[in-house]
């Protein structure tokens, strides 16, 4: 029973970076209306941002995980102004093409920078340790990414679905056009949009690097999975997005306890059938 | 046009030579008209014969639009749709544009202000009762009255002096499209500028000073208020009615 613990912890782990990640993709292809390939490595960009304030400048964890996000937000932001902009008057293959692009420059440079291998990035103090539950030890900062992230997920839902900003975030992802014509900058909203999407990754990122080697290759590894539970989902749900990364990340932590061989798989698995039963996502709105 | 009616100084809207695009295809081939403060003109004419682009050209919502716009004075051609209608204008789209995923009052209270003087929550739940009790509900769930009335509402609340209005009693009931009405000739009274685009014709000649006749892009006509009568029968050909 203690490995099954072990694996559905490790799963609600797995769950809560790919429900941050794909939240961020949702909010910005909602209203952007662009497949954002890039943010496995703007998620690789905010832990090394973290590994490198660290060791060159002595920026512990905790102003990291408000810099480093802050400043992918802010990468993110002159992106969508000089570049991706210019692209949404065209098919949003465009867009994706573009971005992808961007993840190979960014993983590149990267790369040449620091290499392959990949820099291990120590736990902060005050969450090192664990406790035992009895059934299970529970390590402190996985029991802190869980929380937090199910935080900032929701509480982003809460925003998006009950305030009056949210109110302009889901007016604009229905009709942008018409929004614009009510007198709202959406250009600048767009912008936002787009900086707070990877700046959750960035987010994601710091708070990924003290449980999983921080290096270039890190991003693309996960987005392929993330991708999968943003069309699980449906995409451009948020409250889908959020219950999907989770739900995934729990099912394949169940799958590794109970066979093995087709943990890796079983997300793309799910993904196939809910294309053939229901195409616009489980959250989706078919259309 | 004789030039009394269009004296500079009342002019609030000024269209001169507008061209308008979506991609490739040419729809506005040169509009002309004006509208002076407080006066209510309808744009007539068949289906397809650009009126609905007239208004959305305004908006800069076309792809591409030459020509002049002018606003109370100042050239709109250049600027982009939320400064546009920042100057003061308060557009209701065909189909009424309310939002499927936002409630009543969350519609209701999204837009931005874009003018001073702009109707009260009280003054717009007194003249929209209906409104009041459907705050709640979810634009989705409305029917196609309440979206209407919804949708003339959200603009009197932002200030804006011009209205353009386009097809508001499309698909409505007698007696909504009567309300309406109504609330027209108030906000008429109220010293609000009205673009109307209407197929409603009997609707549209209670309320109008003048009305604009379009055909392929163009204004063709105009005729006043007192000159309806006579004009009737050269309006039934423009309108093939």
């Amino acid at each position: 029973m203690q490995a099954l613990y072990g694996q559905l912890l490790v799963g609600l782990i797995n769950g809560s970076f790919y429900a941050l990640l794909s939240l961020g993709l949702a909010v910005i292809f909602g209203l952007v209306n662009v497949v954002n390939f890039a943010h496995g490595a703007l998620y690789m960009t905010g832990a090394f941002l973290a590994w490198l304030g660290l060791s060159e400048l002595g920026i512990g964890y905790w102003p990291a995980l408000l810099l480093s996000p802050l400043a992918v937000g802010v990468l993110g932001m002159v992106v969508e102004r000089t570049m991706l902009r210019r692209l949404y008057q065209l098919d949003n293959l465009y867009g994706l093409l573009f971005t992808f692009g961007l993840t190979l420059i960014i993983e590149g440079l990267f790369h040449h920078a620091y290499g392959n291998s990949g820099s291990s990035y120590p736990v902060p103090e005050a969450l090192q340790g664990g406790t035992n539950l009895g059934f299970m030890y529970l390590p402190r900062y996985r029991a802190w990414v869980v929380l937090v992230s199910l935080v900032v997920c929701f509480g982003s839902w809460f925003v998006i679905e009950r305030t009056r900003l949210g109110a302009y975030l889901r007016a604009g992802t229905e009709n942008p056009r018409l929004l614009q014509a009510f007198g709202v900058n959406v250009p600048l909203m767009m912008t936002l949009t787009f900086g707070f999407g990877v700046a959750l990754a960035g987010f994601a990122g710091v708070m990924a690097a003290p449980i999983y080697q921080v290096s270039p290759s890190m991003g693309s590894s996960l987005i392929i999975v993330v991708f999968a539970v943003v069309v699980v989902g449906g995409m451009g749900s948020i409250l889908g997005s959020i219950l999907t990364g989770l739900g995934l990340g729990l099912v394949e932590g169940l799958t590794k306890y109970f066979y093995p061989p087709a943990a890796a798989t079983v997300i793309f698995a799910i993904m196939a059938v809910v294309l053939l039963l229901r195409p616009a996502g489980l959250f989706g709105r078919e259309t | 046009m004789s030039a009394d009616i269009v004296s500079p100084s009342l002019e609030l809207l000024r269209v001169t030579d507008l061209h308008a695009f979506y991609g490739e295809s040419h729809i506005l081939h040169g509009m002309d008209f004006r509208v002076n403060r407080g006066e209510l003109v309808t744009l007539l004419g068949r289906n397809g014969s650009g009126r609905t682009t007239t208004l959305k050209a305004i908006l800069g919502l076309t792809s591409r639009r030459t020509g002049s716009v002018m606003l109370n004075g100042r050239e709109t051609i250049g600027r982009p749709t939320h400064k546009i209608v920042q100057l003061g204008i308060g557009y209701c789209p065909e189909e009424r544009g309310i939002f499927a995923s936002l409630s009543a009052e969350e519609n209701l209270m999204l837009l931005p202000a874009v003018g001073s003087g702009g109707l009260s929550m009280d003054e717009l739940y007194a003249m929209f009762p209906n409104l009041k009790e459907r705050r709640k509900s979810p634009g989705s769930r409305l029917s196609g009255g309440e979206q209407q009335m919804l949708a003339m509402a959200r603009i009197l609340r932002v200030g804006a002096k011009l209205l353009l209005l386009d097809e508001i009693t499309e698909g409505l009931a007698p007696v909504i499209v009567q309300a309406l009405g109504r609330t027209v000739a108030t906000l008429k009274e109220r010293g609000f500028t009205v673009v109307l685009v209407e197929q409603n014709f009997r609707f549209a000649a209670r309320l109008a000073d003048r009305h604009y006749v379009v055909e392929h892009g163009r204004i063709v006509d105009m005729i006043e208020k007192d000159q309806l009568e006579a004009s009737m029968t050269k309006l039934q050909g423009y309108l093939g009615v």
